[in-house]
């Protein structure tokens, strides 16, 4: 605990067949704070993932059947609720996430929002998509601001952290869906009464895979993501009711 | 007359062999009672062709066939968005049950020290029911 008073972090890391690059994310993680609760989620990889992750002694959550990234946060974020975590932060397993920026993290939470979402382009680092998927990113970032009220300059982001009553709400609903860990899920919590906040985080190319930048692509992507933003608007809203 | 009694013959086949699928529990009586109203809807229109005529002239369609057509691909429709609500629930099931698994594991692991974090091998063959 880097702070007494904002109580225990849990580092939740969704990992699916990530051997090569986990170890590396796990032991930067415990340079960062070795005082940090880490918890993989091995989305019933194929490989060495989940023998890795219990060798390096952290907390494993082993799903047996696959559910996608969104399925592994939710089962990530019951973990949180039944321990009595009062915060969590997702990392990604790929090392585009550096843990260094997780204090910065923090100290946007202690001033009072549920979420904070470690944020592209807002000023910090030179990560920058381009072409159209850019201005998709950017124009649901535009969309995504207007509605929540708060500005925010990346939705798309996985780097979150969440406190207690964001864990609460998400350990139940958290869409499994394509970027309904993201954009939807930002829509649940603004609609259940969360404030969304945001915090400028560097973040590092993908050790693995190349994004991708044909407009064909990108297209198909903002179709997606509005399809998931018009249905996350006209769902019920869910309502958090108070953690005890 | 000879298309008369094929037809006929589909429907009660149709019945028959979903009369045997509840039989062997490879459907629930839920889904079953769907189809077993469709079959008996065929075989009445079937067996009195001036049944559809009448029904058709009675809603403005020209043709009966079409009005056949018409219902049964609108009935097919709802059917299969039924299924789709069928298997999204089935998916999220399956995945509170997964998130359950993975909890009790993580458990367990905290108590007694697991060698295969994969969990046992699947011993089982998988045999039909039906065939047992």
């Amino acid at each position: 605990m880097s702070d007494g008073s904002s109580g225990r972090l849990l580092v939740i890391i969704p990992a699916w067949n990530e051997e090569e690059t986990l170890p590396d994310v796990l032991a930067e993680v415990r340079r960062t704070d070795p005082s940090w609760d880490v918890l993989v989620v091995n989305d019933c990889s194929r490989d060495r993932t989940s023998a890795l992750a219990h060798r390096a002694g952290v907390m494993v959550l082993d799903l047996p059947i696959n559910l996608g990234v969104g399925g592994a946060m939710r089962a990530g974020y019951k973990f949180a609720l039944c321990r009595g975590y009062d915060r969590t932060v997702q990392l990604d397993a790929d090392g585009q996430h550096d843990p260094a920026a997780i204090p910065d993290l923090l100290a946007v939470a202690d001033q009072g929002p549920d979420i904070v979402i470690g944020a592209r382009f807002a000023g910090k680092g030179d990560y920058a998509a381009r072409g159209p998927r850019q201005w998709s990113m950017a124009f649901l970032s535009a969309v995504l601001s207007r509605i929540t009220g708060v500005k925010l300059t990346d939705t798309t982001s996985g780097f979150k952290l969440c406190g207690r009553r964001a864990v609460a709400l998400f350990a139940y609903d958290y869409p499994a869906e394509y970027l309904g860990d993201t954009i939807e899920a930002l829509v649940i919590a603004h609609r259940a009464g969360l404030k969304i906040s945001q915090a400028p985080v560097a973040m590092r190319p993908r050790a693995g895979g190349a994004p991708s930048h044909s407009p064909f692509k990108s297209a198909i992507f903002l179709g997606r993501a509005f399809f998931a933003l018009l249905i996350a608007l006209s769902r019920p809203a869910r309502r958090v009711r108070p953690v005890s | 007359m000879n298309s008369y009694w094929f037809v006929l013959a589909l429907c009660l086949a149709l019945v028959v062999s979903l009369i045997q699928l509840l039989r062997r529990r490879r459907i629930r009586e839920k889904y079953v009672a769907l189809w077993i109203v469709v079959a008996i809807g065929v075989i009445v229109l079937g067996a009195f062709p001036g049944l559809t005529s009448s029904l058709a002239r009675l809603v403005g369609i020209q043709l009966p066939a079409n009005l056949v057509f018409t219902v049964a691909l609108f009935f097919l429709l709802i059917v299969c968005v039924q299924l789709s609500v069928a298997v999204s629930s089935l998916e999220e099931r399956t995945r509170r049950l997964t998130e359950e698994i993975a909890l009790l594991r993580a458990e367990r692991a905290d108590s007694i020290p697991s060698t295969d974090p994969n969990g046992p091998a699947d011993p089982t063959d998988l045999v039909d029911p039906a065939d047992a």
